[in-house]
């Protein structure tokens, strides 16, 4: 028996004692890729990996990487926990030469790697999540929040609904609900709703859901049949969304009036609540489907993943991510020496450099499915924040507007106002982009 | 042979009231600590020493915290995070507030906040006991988090809701916030996580841990024997939440550098309730072991395959994590029930013998 | 005195001038309710027979739905899947015994409730290995349609999903009612649940028991689980409900079947009650994460051993 108690200990030591052995490879252009393929938000985490892993394995294999440099890209997977996202951000920073840039998709992982990306020299892609306040490129250089953050979209979702509703007049006296998820995250856009509240004289209930189940909606939706709101807005996340929906269905409410935020609305969110969730419409950023030129060129490639999600909301997205990084690599080249690997520090002057048109994304093959962006030194938010919405159709999801500009006069002032709080809070002195 | 514990002879009271009566012990103590003191900052990589040792030496100190509670005082508490968050939401509080508090005042300081709060949710422990403790600590766990959360004033009104830490010096080096240096975050934390230890363990054999033993072992007979169980029972609450405090402080401050809600959820509680068992109930080495092979061996098993070579799926070698963390917890708990510490034990009494065992 | 008249009077106001509401936050409540005994009923088996708090409940009942679904999914019929996925939850219940009871057993009842999270872990990964971690919806046709009630005093909205769950519970809680009582195996596992040793001293087969136990308890995580699949799809997320089954489980204690629905009607009232005339006016709502708790707590203050759990005699 003490044998074998001390064969235990033995196993139990040598694993304590793991030490962390160097992976030293191949040249190339290395992506650190954080993805949550299990857990709670697997659901979402899964399209959104495999969309980014994806399209470097596309230019990789299509183009031969950035001008012949390929990429390398290693998955660490975090389970959405900010500890072990942290981790994974450690572990892989410093691989291959070192890291081009990091998009973590959680916004405790990314507020966790804010100041120490910074410290690192390594841009933060964190697209439409994380740090709003981030979009302030003076005080965050290190931190990318195009082509739009949660603010913006918040008035662009507003601006939305006046058009429905015939201008921005017609929103005086409208009553709306607000329902988010009880956490940082979902009451990011209050400060904002509160603004355009005021500033047009509309009212709006807010409605928290519990964070730690987030399946606890009932008494919401039945004040919500009660007080009968011309239109709903979600910020939600994970399987809030898909019981949400699926209440809304429930109590008969015009789902063509409950949208969600982009985190919101993927075909996780509707697939659920079956046929009661058509008509439910919801914000987005980046295509959906796979009705693009770019999807041609994957028919048939190997090495792709095979969940069959291609062509879902989120995998786009992941593609949107992983093509913007893409972009940036190529400008960065173009600066500091074609077919030479860049550093972090150089993709970040790239991401502050990046001007993507029409014509750029046309020649990407991605028209349709990503945005036009023109970021600055001082706007890392893009200077032209702008979502589309889309609507469930029963199958798929369906772009059904053109691009809503954000109001951005009403956003930037709060942007400043937090970014200056931060900088004022972190003894950091914002460097002037002129 | 190598271990004695015969021959060694006290000769005056104090020697014989030592924290580590056994010299072998004690120099053994005292060079791990001042290897972890000198050694490890000159020879550590980054890595090892932000990501590995960092956050396991934090989560010691929750371990500590919770050993107290469950293990010495026989309390189950499934509300670790809470406290820790109370730690972590005060100190940013305070810290930001009173901004001339040198910030090793400021952790200790949301610590006692944080006893505070422990000392009533755990009232109910003097009618409660057992698994329904546990699960009346988790309104603790919702309560306090739900608080912190809706309560702008936690966090100055920040818009985001996530602060950063505050960056704040201790001797010229900045210890808080991710501009601070690998070895002074590391120093700051340890130097804590050494003091608690050493007061843990000392308590621990003190008037207030054997009435705290007393109690755990059966209540009414402690109460009998006339051990007041509301001051006993509370006090470990206390000291409890105040290590747990201190952790959650810490966490927010040192590693991951903003005070954020998800950090301390249930999954937190559950996290550092594994560690006391696993480590080993009542004993302040297993708490340290414990959180060791809590939070390094899912890193260990996810990180292993790409040692030797081998690429993974990596949703593939998380199931495969979770699986053989299952399974090891299961033929941990079934060799030896009584936790790391005890395996220690035990191969200190063979070393006793070695190399002549009969 | 503004805050203390919506805390004392206004609420009872509400209720008065809008009955349909407080039927309908009731209603809503109860149904809620049902949905957590069900997972409750779990725990409480589990417990009652051999005294082990059975963490992995909650992850039982995502494997069971996750099985289920997936077998469906594969082109089975779903009574067929319904008839393998009793047949792995036994299958896993042997498993259980074999590898993990017997050899812990006589241990303290915090290293069987361990021993039990390690099973949780392992089916963690094991279920998502099997299945992946997409959302899957669950299709048997269970009816899901909104039924407008029109009662005197306002139109009352029920779901009929909510109602057909209300059956399952009362049906599951009668034939687990009708097991104990009436089937010698149901009669053996109260005599186990009473005194371990005596039971074994009159020649019931503690091992068997067990299994007989734990795989009931799958059963019920099935039922639990195809309800809220049909409701929320089944997913990862599933497992959390577990939380939502602790404050029924000490509420009604757990030791006691009837306790488990009782204890699950009353959470779930008290807190939708609670969120709608005093959570959403005074604290800005998101109180159903710990008003159960809190609740519980208070109550347990008064009954350390829960609504209908075994009184605690405790000898020196």
């Amino acid at each position: 028996m003490l044998t074998k108690k001390l064969v235990t200990a033995g196993v139990a030591a040598a694993i304590a004692a793991g030490a962390i052995g160097v992976a030293q490879a191949e040249e190339g252009q290395f992506i650190p890729a954080l993805t949550y393929r299990t857990g709670p938000f697997a659901p979402g985490g899964i399209p959104t990996a495999n969309g980014y892993v994806d399209y470097f394995h596309l230019i990789n294999e299509r183009d031969g990487g950035v001008n012949g440099v390929k990429f390398i890209v290693e998955e660490c997977e975090y389970g959405y926990k900010t500890d072990r996202g942290v981790e994974c951000y450690d572990r892989l920073k410093d691989k291959h030469g070192g890291a081009t840039a990091v998009s973590p998709y959680s916004t405790g992982t990314t507020y966790a790697l804010i100041d120490k990306a910074t410290a690192d020299k390594i841009p933060i892609l964190s697209m439409g999540y994380g740090r709003t306040s981030a979009a302030d490129g003076r005080v965050f250089p290190y931190v990318f929040n195009f082509p739009a953050t949660y603010w913006s979209q918040a008035t662009a979702v507003i601006q939305y609904i006046a058009n429905e509703m015939g201008g921005l007049e017609a929103l005086k006296g409208q009553r709306f609900a607000f329902i988010f998820l009880d956490h940082p995250y979902g009451k990011e856009p209050i400060p904002t709703f509160d603004i355009l509240a005021e500033k047009f004289g509309f009212t709006y209930d807010k409605y928290p859901v519990p964070f730690a189940t987030g399946t606890e909606q009932k008494s919401v939706w039945l004040q919500i049949r009660r007080t009968k709101p011309a239109y709903i807005i979600m910020w939600g996340w994970g399987v809030m969304n898909a019981t949400a929906v699926k209440e809304a269905a429930n109590i008969k409410f015009d789902m063509s009036k409950f949208i969600g935020n982009w985190w919101s609305a993927s075909e996780q969110d509707v697939l659920p609540a079956g046929d009661g969730a058509i008509g439910y419409k919801g914000a987005t950023f980046n295509g959906a489907g796979t009705g693009y030129k770019i999807f041609e060129d994957m028919e048939g490639m190997s090495g792709l993943s095979d969940d069959g999600d291609r062509g879902t909301v989120l995998y786009n997205r992941g593609m949107v991510n992983a093509a913007y990084v893409v972009e940036a690599v190529r400008l960065a080249q173009e600066k500091y020496g074609k077919g030479k690997r860049v550093t972090g520090e150089q993709v970040r002057w790239a991401f502050e450099n990046l001007d993507l048109n029409a014509e750029d994304i046309e020649g990407l093959g991605l028209t349709g499915l990503m945005p036009t962006t023109k970021v600055t030194c001082l706007n890392h938010e893009g200077t032209n924040p702008a979502i589309l919405i889309q609507q469930w159709n029963g199958k798929a999801w369906e772009i059904i507007t053109d691009w809503i500009p954000a109001m951005t006069d009403v956003v930037r002032p709060l942007i400043e106002q937090d970014a200056a709080q931060y900088a004022k809070d972190n003894n950091i002195t914002p460097r002037t982009c002129s | 042979m190598l271990y004695r514990e015969a021959g060694q002879f006290k000769t005056s009271y104090s020697a014989d009231q030592a924290m580590l009566t056994i010299p072998l012990d004690r120099w053994f103590v005292f060079a791990l600590a001042a290897f972890a003191i000198v050694g490890v900052p000159l020879l550590a990589s980054e890595y090892l020493m932000v990501s590995i040792l960092l956050p396991v030496l934090i989560l010691s100190i929750a371990a500590l915290g919770l050993n107290i509670l469950t293990g010495y005082c026989g309390q189950l508490s499934l509300g670790t995070g809470a406290f820790m968050a109370a730690g972590a939401y005060l100190a940013y509080k305070i810290a930001t507030n009173i901004t001339w508090l040198p910030i090793w005042v400021v952790i200790p300081l949301a610590g006692l906040c944080a006893a505070a709060i422990g000392i009533a949710f755990g009232l109910p422990s003097l009618r409660i006991k057992g698994f329904y403790l546990a699960v009346a600590t988790l309104a603790a766990q919702f309560f306090l988090l739900w608080l912190f959360v809706k309560v702008p004033w936690f966090v100055n009104d920040s818009i985001s809701g996530v602060p950063p830490a505050p960056p704040r010096t201790v001797f010229g080096f900045q210890v808080t916030g991710a501009a601070a240096g690998d070895e002074a975050k590391y120093l700051f934390v340890l130097a804590f996580v050494i003091a608690l230890a050493w007061i843990a363990r000392n308590l621990a054999r003190s008037r207030i841990g054997r009435s705290w033993m007393a109690i755990r072992d059966m209540d009414i007979a402690a109460e009998l024997v006339g051990i007041r169980p509301l001051p006993t029972k509370l006090s470990a609450f206390a000291i409890s939440s105040f290590y747990c405090g201190v952790a959650g402080a810490l966490w927010a401050m040192c590693y991951i550098n903003s005070v954020e809600p998800t950090a301390f959820d249930i999954n937190r509680s559950f996290q550092v309730l594994f560690m006391v068992i696993v480590g080993g109930l009542g004993s302040v080495l297993g708490s340290f072991l414990g959180a060791a092979f809590i939070f390094l061996l899912p890193i260990f098993l996810n990180s292993a395959p790409g040692w030797f070579g081998y690429s993974v799926a990596s949703d593939t070698i998380t199931h495969i994590e979770f699986m053989l963390f299952g399974v090891l917890i299961i033929f941990f708990l079934i060799v030896e029930p009584h936790g790391l510490a005890r395996l220690w034990q035990i191969a200190k009494e063979k070393l006793r013998l070695w190399p002549f065992p009969y | 005195m503004e805050t203390l008249y919506l805390i004392f009077i206004d609420p009872f106001v509400q209720m008065v001038v809008e009955p349909a509401f407080l039927v309908e936050v009731l209603i809503g409540g109860l149904t809620s309710g049902v949905m957590y005994s069900l997972v409750a009923l779990g725990f409480v088996l589990i417990f009652k027979a051999s005294g082990i708090f059975n963490f992995a409940q909650g992850i039982f009942v995502l494997f069971a739905a996750l099985n289920f679904v997936g077998l469906m999914d594969l082109g089975v019929h779903p009574i067929l899947a319904f008839v393998i996925t009793i047949g792995i939850m036994t299958a896993l219940a042997f498993v259980v015994d074999r590898l993990v009871l017997r050899p812990l057993v006589n241990q303290d009842p915090i290293i069987l409730f361990m021993a039990t999270i390690g099973i949780a872990f392992f089916l963690e990964g094991f279920g998502e290995t099997l299945w992946g971690g997409d959302v899957r919806p669950v299709r048997v046709g269970i009816p899901d349609e909104a039924l407008f009630w029109e009662a005197g005093f306002g139109e009352i909205l029920v779901q009929s999903a909510d109602l057909f769950a209300g059956v399952i519970a009362a049906f599951l809680v009668t034939t687990l009612a009708l097991f104990f009582h009436f089937t010698p195996v149901g009669r053996a596992l109260r005599a186990v649940a009473d005194d371990h040793q005596a039971a074994l001293s009159v020649g019931i087969p503690l091992n068997n028991i067990w299994v007989i136990v734990w795989a009931v308890a799958g059963f019920v995580a099935l039922a639990a689980g195809i309800m809220w699949g049909a409701k929320l799809g089944v997913q990862f997320a599933l497992s959390t409900i577990a939380l939502k089954a602790l404050p029924v489980l000490i509420l009604g204690g757990f030791t006691s079947i009837p306790g488990a629905i009782i204890g699950g009607l009353i959470v779930g009232a008290g807190e939708k009650v609670f969120e709608n005339y005093w959570g959403v006016p005074l604290l800005e709502g998101a109180t159903e994460d710990w008003f159960a708790y809190i609740v519980a707590m208070i109550f347990l203050f008064f009954r350390p051993q829960g609504l209908f759990g075994e009184k605690i005699i405790e000898r020196v």
